[in-house]
C-alpha cells in the first residue's frame, strides 16, 4: 500500500526541484517563474494527500483555490515581465539588480 | 509717623533710590541733576545717622532691632529683613554717610567732564546703599547681601574706565579674589544656620554658649575635628580675609587703584574693606568663644600689617604708597580684633577711614592738578604751589603715624598697649610687628610727603615740564572736603576716646573674662586721668621715638642726602627685589593658580570636549553608523536568487526546529 | 482487490518517478520552450497522481485549465519574447553544488520532518473505501455552492482583478497615432510656450538674441520662432 508518507516525499523533493531551480538558475527569469509553479504544485499534492488519507474534502476546496491564485499570479508575473523585457531587452536574471542597495 | 523705623528705611532707601534716579534718568536729568540728587540723598542719610547716634546716646534705649518684612519662608526658618540699631551701628553708619558725602562733593570736581558722570553717581551712591545695608542688617543674610551688593560696586568702579586694560584686569581680579573669601564666608554662614538653626543676630548670640557647651563639632576627614564654633569664625574671617584685603587674599587692593580716586578714598580705604573688621566687630559673641580663631586672626593681621607696609616703601605711584598704607592699616585693625580689643579695633577703623580718605582725596588733588601724573618722582616742590593740599595731607601723615595729639595717635596707641597685654600665644609677634610697623609707617608716609611736596634739591635734577611751572591749587570743589576730613583728623581721637571708655559700646560687643586687655586699658586710662595725661605720656612713649626715627630718616634718606636711597637700595639690592615684586604672591597666582586653571580648561577642552565628546561621541557615533549602514547595504544585492536563498535557509532553520523538537 | 493492491504501488511508482524527471529536466534546460514543454509533463504525471488519490475534478482541472492555459500562456510569452539563448549558461556549473547541496538539505530535512515516522501507514491508516457512485465532482459542487460559496465568488472576481491588472501592465496603445494628450497637455508652462526679448532699435545683427529654433524647448513651436514682443 502506498502510505501517506509516500506521496509527501514525493512533494517534498519536487519542492526542494524547485527550490533548486530557483537560485540555480541565474540567466532565464521564466525558469523562475516555472520554478515557482513547480513549488506551488508539490504544495498542492501535499493538500491531495492529506485530504484523501484524511477524509477530508477541505483540502481539495483549498488545492482549487490555490489554482486560481497561481494562475492570476503567473499571468501577472508574466505582464511584469513583458514590460521588464521591453525596458532592459534582456531576461537575465543578473542584469535585474536595481534595487541593489 | 517718623519713628525709628521709617528713619532707617530712609537712610538706607534714599541712596538707592538717588542711585536709580541717577543711573537710569542720568541723560534726562543732566550732570546737575545727578550729582544734586545723589548729594542730597547722602545728606539725609548722613542727617539720620547723627539723630541716630544722638537718639542712642542720649536716650534710653541701648538699641533698636526690629524685623520689616519677611523676605521668605522655608520649612526651617524665614529670612528676614531688618535692622539692627545698636552703638556699633550708628558709629559705622555715621563714618560711612560722612565719608560718603565728603566723597560726593569731591566728586563732582574731580569728574568734572567725564562722560560716565552720572553713571558714577549712580555707583557710589548704591555703594552707600549696600554699605548701610550691611551694616544695619540683623541677620546673617541681610549681612551677605551689603557684602555681595559692595563687592560688586567695586567691581563696577574699578573698571570704571573700562576701555582702559588694565582697569577690566584689576577690577576681575578683586572680585575674583573677594569671591574666593566669599567661599569661606558662605560656609561660614551655612555652619551658622546648621549649628544655630536660624540667622538671627540675636537668637545666635543668645545660644552661644549652649552651643559650645554642647561641644558640637564637625569632623573632616582624616581624623581633623574641630568644634563647631572654630569652624564657624575661621570661615567668617575668610570672607573678611578677601573683603578686608589680608594676606593672602590682599592682591587686589593695590591694583584696585586703577579706578578714580574718589573711590579709592571711599571704598578702599574707609568703608568697604572695614566690612571685614566690622564683622568681626559685630560677630564679637561668636568669636570670643574660639581662641583658634582669634589667634589666627592675630596671626595673619600682623602679618599683613609687617609685609604690607614693608612694600610701600619702595612704591613709586602715589595711589599704591597710600593703598599699602591702607592694607597696613588695616593688619593693625585685625590685630586689635585678635587681642580682643574690638573696641579698640573699631576706634582705629573711625579715625583711620578720616585721615585714610583724606590722603587719598589729596594725593587726586595732586594727580588732578598734574594732569593726571601719578608717579611721585615726577612730582615735587609742590609746597608752595598747592598749599591747601600741602597742609591738608600734612594732617593726615602725622595721624597716619600716630603722632599725639592727631587722631590717629590715640587709636594705634591703645592697640600697641592691648597687644602688648594680651596673653594670646602670637601675642608676642604680633607687639613686635606693630612696633616695627609704627616705624615703617613713618617711613613710608613722610618719604611720600617730602618727594610730593617737598625735594626742591630734586627738582633740578627732574626734568621739570612746563606743567610743573604752571601748576595750582585744586578748585574749591576739591579743597572744601580734604578741609572736611583733616578736622576730624585733627580732633576725632582726642575727642572719642574718653566716649570709648565710658562703655561707648554697652554690649554691642562682648568680651570674655579671660581676654581682658581691653578692661585693663580701661582701668589704666581712668587711673592715669584721661586724655591729656595719656597725651602726655605717649609724647614719651616708645611708639612716638619709633615714629620720630621714622620721619627722621625719611628726611635724611630724601632731602639731606638725596643719593642716600639709591645706596641702601644697591646695598640692599636681594631685599629690594623682593620688596618690589610683593613677595610674588601675584607672581604666584599668576603663573600657578591662573595659569594652572587656562591648562586645566584647556586639558578639558581638548581631551574632554574635542576628542571624547565631539570625536568619539558625536562624530564616532555618526561615522560608526555610517560605518555600520556600508555593511548592511550589502545585503542588499538586488538578485533574486540571493533573496532567494536567504529564504529557503530560514526555512531549513525552520525544518530543523520542527525535527529537533 | 489485490490486483489493485498490486498495480496501485507500480502506477505510483511511475508516475512520480516521471514527474520527478521532468521537474529536473525544467531546471537543467537551456532552452525555455523545452523548459515550459516539460514542465506540462510534470503536471500530467502529478494529474495522475491525484487521480490515484481519488481527486478526479482537481486532476482534470489541473490538465484542462493549468496546462491548457495557464502553461499555453507561458508559451506565447516565451515564444513572444525573442530571447537569445545563451549556448552554455556560463556560471551553471558554479552555482550547482551549492544549489543541489542547500535543495538536498531541504529534501531530506523535509523527509525527517514528514517522513514514515511521522505519518508512516501505522499511524495514519488508508482510508475507508467509499461507495461505487461515489462523485467527487458532486461533493465538491455540493461544498462550493453552500459552504464555499462566497470564497468561490470572489475568485472569480480576483481572476477579473488580475486581467486588468495585467492588461494595464502591459498595454501600450495604438502606436502611430497622434492623439493629444490631455495629461501633456495640461502640464505645459508658460515659459515653454513664450519668451520675451528686449532690444534696442539700433541694435545689429549680432547683438540680436538668438530665437528659437523649430523644435527646441517643450511642446510644439510652429513656425521656426519669430520676433518676441
Amino acid at each position: 500500500m502506498i502510505a501517506l508518507s509516500d506521496y509527501l516525499v514525493v512533494s517534498a523533493i519536487l519542492f526542494g526541484i524547485g527550490v533548486a531551480g530557483l537560485f540555480i538558475n541565474r540567466k532565464n527569469v521564466i525558469i523562475l517563474l516555472l520554478c515557482i509553479e513547480l513549488i506551488l504544485l508539490s504544495v498542492s499534492t501535499n493538500f491531495v494527500a492529506f485530504s484523501h488519507f484524511l477524509n477530508d474534502m477541505m483540502g481539495q476546496v483549498f488545492v482549487f483555490f490555490i489554482l486560481t491564485v497561481a494562475a492570476a499570479e503567473s499571468a501577472i508575473g508574466l505582464a511584469i515581465l513583458v514590460v521588464m523585457f521591453r525596458q532592459k531587452k534582456t531576461i537575465d536574471v543578473e542584469e535585474m539588480n536595481s534595487l541593489k542597495g | 509717623m517718623v519713628n525709628i523705623e521709617t528713619l532707617c528705611l530712609a537712610v538706607v532707601l534714599f541712596p538707592l533710590g538717588a542711585a536709580l534716579i541717577a543711573g537710569l534718568l542720568g541723560r534726562y536729568i543732566g550732570v546737575k541733576g545727578a550729582h544734586s540728587v545723589t548729594i542730597f540723598a547722602v545728606s539725609v542719610s548722613f542727617i539720620i545717622s547723627l539723630y541716630l547716634s544722638y537718639v542712642l546716646y542720649t536716650g534710653d534705649a541701648t538699641s533698636f532691632n526690629f524685623n520689616l518684612y519677611t523676605w521668605g519662608r522655608s520649612a526651617h526658618t524665614d529670612f528676614q529683613v531688618g535692622f539692627l540699631i545698636d552703638r556699633l551701628t550708628v558709629l559705622m553708619m555715621s563714618v560711612v554717610t560722612f565719608v560718603a558725602w565728603v566723597v560726593h562733593i569731591y566728586t563732582v570736581g574731580y569728574m568734572h567732564q567725564d562722560p560716565g558722570y552720572q553713571r558714577f553717581f549712580c555707583y557710589i551712591s548704591l555703594f552707600t546703599f549696600g554699605m548701610l545695608t550691611l551694616v544695619m542688617s540683623n541677620n546673617f543674610l541681610q549681612l551677605f547681601f551689603g557684602w555681595e551688593m559692595v563687592g560688586l560696586m567695586s567691581y563696577l568702579l574699578i573698571g570704571f574706565w573700562f576701555n582702559k586694560k588694565t582697569a577690566i584686569v584689576a577690577n576681575l581680579k578683586a572680585f575674583i579674589v573677594n569671591r574666593i573669601g566669599d567661599f569661606g564666608f558662605i560656609l561660614g554662614i551655612a555652619a551658622v544656620f546648621y549649628c544655630f538653626g536660624t540667622l538671627d543676630y540675636a537668637i545666635v548670640f543668645a545660644q552661644v554658649s549652649n552651643i559650645v557647651s554642647m561641644e558640637q563639632a564637625f569632623t573632616f576627614s582624616a581624623n581633623i575635628t574641630l568644634p563647631a564654633i572654630t569652624f564657624i569664625c575661621l570661615a567668617l574671617f575668610m570672607g573678611a580675609m578677601g573683603k578686608s584685603a589680608q594676606i593672602p587674599l590682599h592682591v587686589w587692593l593695590p591694583d584696585s587703584m586703577e579706578g578714580p580716586t574718589p573711590i579709592s578714598a571711599l571704598i578702599h580705604a574707609a568703608t568697604m574693606v572695614t566690612a571685614g573688621v566690622f564683622m568681626v566687630a559685630r560677630l564679637s559673641p561668636l568669636f570670643e568663644y574660639s581662641d583658634v580663631a582669634l589667634n589666627f586672626i592675630l596671626v595673619i593681621g600682623s602679618l599683613t600689617c609687617l609685609l604690607m607696609g614693608l612694600v610701600g616703601i619702595v612704591e613709586n605711584d602715589i595711589k599704591r604708597i597710600i593703598a599699602y598704607s591702607t592694607l597696613s592699616q588695616l593688619g593693625y585693625m585685625m590685630t586689635a580684633m585678635g587681642v580682643s580689643a574690638y573696641p579698640i579695633g573699631m576706634f582705629h577703623l573711625t579715625t583711620h577711614a578720616f585721615f585714610k580718605a583724606l590722603l587719598f582725596l589729596g594725593a587726586g588733588s595732586v594727580i588732578l592738578a598734574l594732569h593726571h601724573e601719578q608717579d611721585i618722582w615726577k612730582m615735587g616742590g609742590l609746597r608752595r604751589k598747592m598749599p591747601i593740599t600741602y597742609i591738608t595731607m600734612l594732617i593726615g601723615s602725622l595721624a597716619l603715624i600716630g603722632f599725639p595729639l592727631f587722631s590717629g595717635f590715640y587709636s594705634k596707641d591703645l592697640i600697641i598697649e592691648a597687644v602688648k597685654i594680651s596673653h594670646l600665644p602670637a601675642a608676642g609677634f604680633a607687639h613686635f610687628v606693630v612696633l616695627g610697623s609704627v616705624f615703617i609707617t613713618a617711613l613710608y608716609a613722610f618719604r611720600l610727603f617730602f618727594v610730593v611736596f617737598h625735594t626742591k634739591a630734586r627738582a633740578d635734577k627732574n626734568i621739570i615740564t612746563h606743567l610743573h611751572l604752571h601748576v595750582h591749587e585744586s578748585p574749591a570743589i576739591i579743597w572744601i572736603p580734604l578741609v572736611l576730613l583733616a578736622i576730624p583728623s585733627l580732633i576725632a581721637g582726642a575727642f572719642l576716646v574718653e566716649p570709648l571708655f565710658q562703655d561707648f559700646f554697652q554690649g554691642a560687643i562682648v568680651m570674655h573674662k579671660l581676654h581682658d586687655g581691653f578692661a585693663v586699658l580701661d582701668r589704666d586710662f581712668k587711673a592715669r586721668g584721661g586724655v591729656i595725661s595719656m597725651t602726655l605720656h605717649g609724647l614719651r612713649s616708645l611708639p612716638f621715638c619709633l615714629g620720630i626715627a621714622g620721619i627722621f630718616t625719611a628726611w635724611f634718606c630724601y632731602i639731606a642726602r638725596p643719593g642716600m636711597a639709591e645706596i641702601i637700595q644697591k646695598r640692599l639690592g636681594f631685599l629690594y627685589r623682593i620688596l618690589k615684586a610683593q613677595y610674588g604672591f601675584n607672581l604666584f597666582n599668576q603663573w600657578l593658580l591662573a595659569r594652572g586653571m587656562c591648562g586645566l580648561g584647556s586639558l578639558f577642552w581638548r581631551f574632554g570636549d574635542m576628542w571624547l565628546i565631539d570625536g568619539v561621541g558625536v562624530n564616532g557615533l555618526a561615522r560608526s553608523i555610517e560605518k555600520f549602514s556600508q555593511t548592511l547595504r550589502r545585503i542588499q544585492t538586488g538578485y533574486l536568487y540571493h533573496y532567494a536563498f536567504v529564504m529557503i535557509l530560514g526555512f531549513l532553520c525552520l525544518i530543523a526546529i520542527v525535527i529537533g523538537v | 482487490m489485490q490486483n489493485i493492491d498490486k498495480v496501485q504501488p507500480l502506477i505510483f511508482y511511475a508516475f512520480s518517478t516521471l514527474a520527478i524527471f521532468a521537474a529536473s529536466m525544467v531546471v537543467i534546460s537551456k532552452n525555455p520552450v523545452r523548459a515550459v514543454l516539460f514542465l506540462v509533463l510534470t503536471f500530467f504525471a502529478t494529474a495522475g497522481l491525484w487521480m490515484l488519490l481519488e481527486a478526479e475534478f482537481l486532476a482534470v482541472t489541473l490538465v484542462l485549465v493549468y496546462v491548457g492555459a495557464v502553461m499555453v500562456l507561458f508559451l506565447f510569452v516565451v515564444m513572444m519574447l525573442d530571447v537569445e539563448l545563451t549556448s552554455v549558461r556560463e556560471g551553471f556549473a558554479r552555482f550547482l553544488p551549492l544549489g543541489l547541496s542547500v535543495a538536498a538539505l531541504v529534501v531530506i530535512g523535509l523527509v525527517f520532518a514528514v517522513g514514515a515516522k511521522q505519518f508512516g501507514p501505522d499511524i495514519v491508516p488508508a482510508p475507508i473505501a467509499h461507495a461505487a457512485n461515489f462523485s467527487n465532482v458532486g461533493q465538491l459542487g455540493i461544498l462550493f455552492y453552500t459552504h464555499f460559496l462566497y470564497p468561490f465568488e470572489l475568485a472569480g472576481v480576483l481572476l477579473l482583478v488580475a486581467i486588468i491588472a495585467a492588461i494595464s501592465l502591459t498595454f501600450r496603445g495604438r502606436r502611430g497615432t497622434i492623439a493629444p494628450n490631455p495629461a501633456d497637455q495640461l502640464k505645459v508652462r508658460k515659459e515653454d510656450r513664450v519668451k520675451l526679448f528686449s532690444f534696442s532699435r539700433e541694435a545689429g545683427e549680432e547683438e540680436m538674441p538668438r530665437l528659437m529654433r523649430a523644435g527646441e524647448s517643450t511642446g510644439r513651436t510652429g513656425d521656426g520662432g519669430g520676433e518676441g514682443i
